[in-house]
């Protein structure tokens, strides 16, 4: 089998505030493999938002170890931790986080303007990238407009493009339809499928029930420990077996 | 991320708040403005006086009465006992007593009405002695110089002779001063104004006329000896055998007690250079704090900037910026409101620099090592005022960052 996209175990983390600790995770073991699409959900408080932190290299463990792709990164300092998530995850944010003054196109090569070394793309390079990465979403004919030009829904497409430009090992989506009306909400989630489909490896931080529906695990969260982890079916919000499935875990 | 797109996002994000980054840079520009304007009013003022000075000879030793205070605390009488004769230049002349000496004249001066018909001028009336067009480094426009044994002989200045005849075609005309008659012999070629004395303004006629029939006292006595060094290299040897003659012929012993002084046109330069050196400083001292001010201004937009953009930032950091392209990022952008700041500032201070010597009559020397030295300075300015904003900017953690509102 090939190397897991996340592997997680023992992880810890506390964040202190003065004399006020406060423990976040509590010791949380999580793995995922290759091709999965997994929803985490849990309430505000839960530690699901600090795990996506985790996960997306945004923030480093207190103690345990963590693997994206097979690279540790529990030590790495900033500008490694930035080089990891410049390589290895895509983030979909629900403020779509989008640069206001760069079309289309310049805001879904931008992380490619980061990479640099054998990673490196010249600029019709990354054109092109960005240019494939919008008709991925079905953009292509956008890319020049600027995102206050465009719908809620088609900001978040190009942040999604934005997402996969770079051909991370992990796409990191956190409230992805949190600002988005309903037919909006359908349109990404659909395209968020069709990633899958192409074998992408999806994670997505919601509490919504139907946005978790589309997944193929759902990974429940509760005061810093993992609660519940179970594969679902494609399309209905049913258990398909609590510790089965493709790649099912308890954790702990 | 290359240079040039550093340079071009930076330049991008600058446009994007267009009236705050010229404002910015108006800081800056003011304070280069103001240096170079400063730097090159000091120059031009300076180059003026020393030229001003020089033009009168380099080598001319200038001998006046008094300046001297004896033991009991006595002012040797500048102006009241007449210290200085014509006994005296005419030892000074005497080539065996100052070999050095390639010329003497002496002058004395009075301001007097002069007359031509109905016209009247009120001018400076020289006596002077033969030499004196030599050692003053004077010429003529027409006719010759005043004979010194002759007693109805006038040479005119330029300025003098438009004001009584309305041209300089004054020789062979008369004119009367205090009542007695003088024929123009001679018009003076022009040597322009110092700022104490209009030097085309004045009426010559010997010195012992003046002293005889204008003033009518002490026709002895002159007001100030000329002595010419035979070269600017011999020119403290003359001082030195016009100071022991004058101090023997006077019977004094000490240079303490001398009832004279005697200066060098050196060192009136050298003491008109460094008053314009020390007033150059302080001017510039004062435009170096208006850049300072500049510099302040940029870090503080700098701060507001970095505040605005927290969300720009986080999301550059999670797409995987490290904190040194962060950083290079706003230190480019302060750098570039440092150099349009420098650009623009010599830019105006170049135009104030071709402007103000027509109103103020001063030259403005422009110096090119200040105004390159200016465009560094404000790049530098920009770059040491853009440090703080820009390492706050790369400390950012991305998910506060991200997470601001």
């Amino acid at each position: 089998m090939s190397v897991p996209v996340i592997e997680l175990a023992g992880g810890r983390k506390t964040y202190t505030t003065g004399d006020i600790s406060f423990e976040a995770l509590r010791g949380v073991s999580l793995r995922i493999e290759q091709g999965e699409y997994v929803a985490i959900m849990g309430p505000s408080g839960s530690g699901k938002s600090t795990l996506m932190h985790v996960l997306g290299c945004l923030d480093v463990l207190t103690s345990g170890t963590y693997r994206l792709a097979g690279n540790d990164v529990a030590d790495l300092d900033e500008e490694e931790l930035a080089r990891v998530r410049n390589l290895e995850v895509g983030f979909v944010f629900q403020q779509f986080h989008l640069l206001p003054s760069l079309t289309a196109k310049q805001n879904v090569s931008l992380p490619l303007t980061y990479r640099d070394g054998e990673h490196g793309l010249g600029r019709t390079g990354r054109d092109a990238a960005a240019e494939a990465a919008l008709d991925r979403v079905g953009l292509g004919d956008r890319a020049r407009n600027r995102p206050g030009q465009l719908s809620g829904g088609q900001q978040q497409r190009v942040a999604v493009a934005r997402a996969l430009v770079g051909d991370p090992a992990l796409i990191l989506a956190d409230e992805p339809t949190g600002n988005l009306d309903s037919v909006s909400t359908d349109d990404v989630l659909a395209l968020f499928d069709e990633l899958h489909e192409q074998g992408r490896t999806v994670v997505l931080i919601t509490h919504e029930d139907e946005v978790a529906a589309r997944a193929r695990r759902v990974i429940r969260i509760r005061d810093g420990l993992i609660a519940h982890d179970e594969a679902v079916g494609a399309t209905g919000g049913r258990a398909v077996g609590a510790a089965g499935g493709r790649a099912g875990r308890v954790a702990r | 991320m290359t240079w040039i797109e550093t340079l071009l996002t930076g330049w991008a994000s600058l446009r994007t708040h267009a009236m705050r980054s010229l404002l910015t840079t108006l800081g800056i520009l003011i304070g280069i403005a103001a240096v170079i304007l400063s730097v090159g009013l000091g120059l031009g003022t300076q180059k003026d006086v020393s030229a001003e000075i020089s033009s009168l000879g380099s080598n001319l030793l200038i001998i006046t009465p008094g300046s001297s205070t004896d033991s009991s605390g006595i002012r040797g009488g500048f102006g009241s006992a007449a210290t200085l004769t014509t006994a005296d230049v005419d030892a000074l002349a005497d080539p065996v007593a100052v070999p050095d000496a390639g010329g003497v004249a002496a002058e004395r001066s009075t301001s007097l009405s002069v007359a031509a018909g109905s016209t009247n001028w009120t001018t400076t009336v020289t006596g002077v002695t033969g030499d004196w067009l030599d050692v003053r480094s004077r010429s003529l426009l027409s006719g010759e110089l005043v004979e010194p044994d002759s007693v109805d002989q006038v040479v005119l200045g330029t300025e003098a002779a438009t004001e009584l005849f309305g041209s300089t075609n004054a020789v062979g005309r008369s004119v009367t001063i205090s009542g007695a008659s003088y024929t123009v012999v001679g018009v003076l070629a022009p040597a322009g104004s110092s700022s104490e004395t209009n030097l085309d303004d004045l009426a010559v006629v010997p010195l012992a006329v003046l002293g005889r029939d204008l003033v009518g006292s002490d026709p002895s006595s002159v007001s100030t000896i000329y002595l010419k060094a035979t070269d600017t290299a011999t020119i403290s040897a003359a001082y030195q055998q016009a100071q022991t003659l004058l101090l023997n012929l006077h019977g004094i012993t000490s240079s303490a007690s001398a009832d004279f002084s005697i200066s060098s046109q050196d060192a009136l330069v050298a003491t008109a250079t460094s008053v314009y050196r020390t007033l150059t400083i302080l001017l510039t001292g004062i435009a170096t704090l208006s850049l300072l001010v500049g510099g302040i201004g940029v870090m503080n937009i700098m701060l507001v900037s970095v505040t605005e953009r927290t969300r720009e930032i986080g999301l550059r950091k999670a797409l995987g910026a490290p904190p040194r392209v962060i950083r290079r990022q706003f230190l480019t952008e302060a750098s570039i409101l440092g150099l349009a700041g420098g650009v623009l500032g010599v830019g105006l201070g170049l135009v104030a620099a071709l402007v103000l010597p027509g109103i103020l009559e001063t030259s403005v020397v422009v110096s090119w090592a200040a105004v390159a030295g200016s465009i560094v300075v404000a790049v530098g300015i920009g770059i040491v005022f853009g440090v703080y904003p820009a390492a706050r900017a790369a400390r950012l953690a991305p998910i506060d960052a991200l997470r601001s509102e």
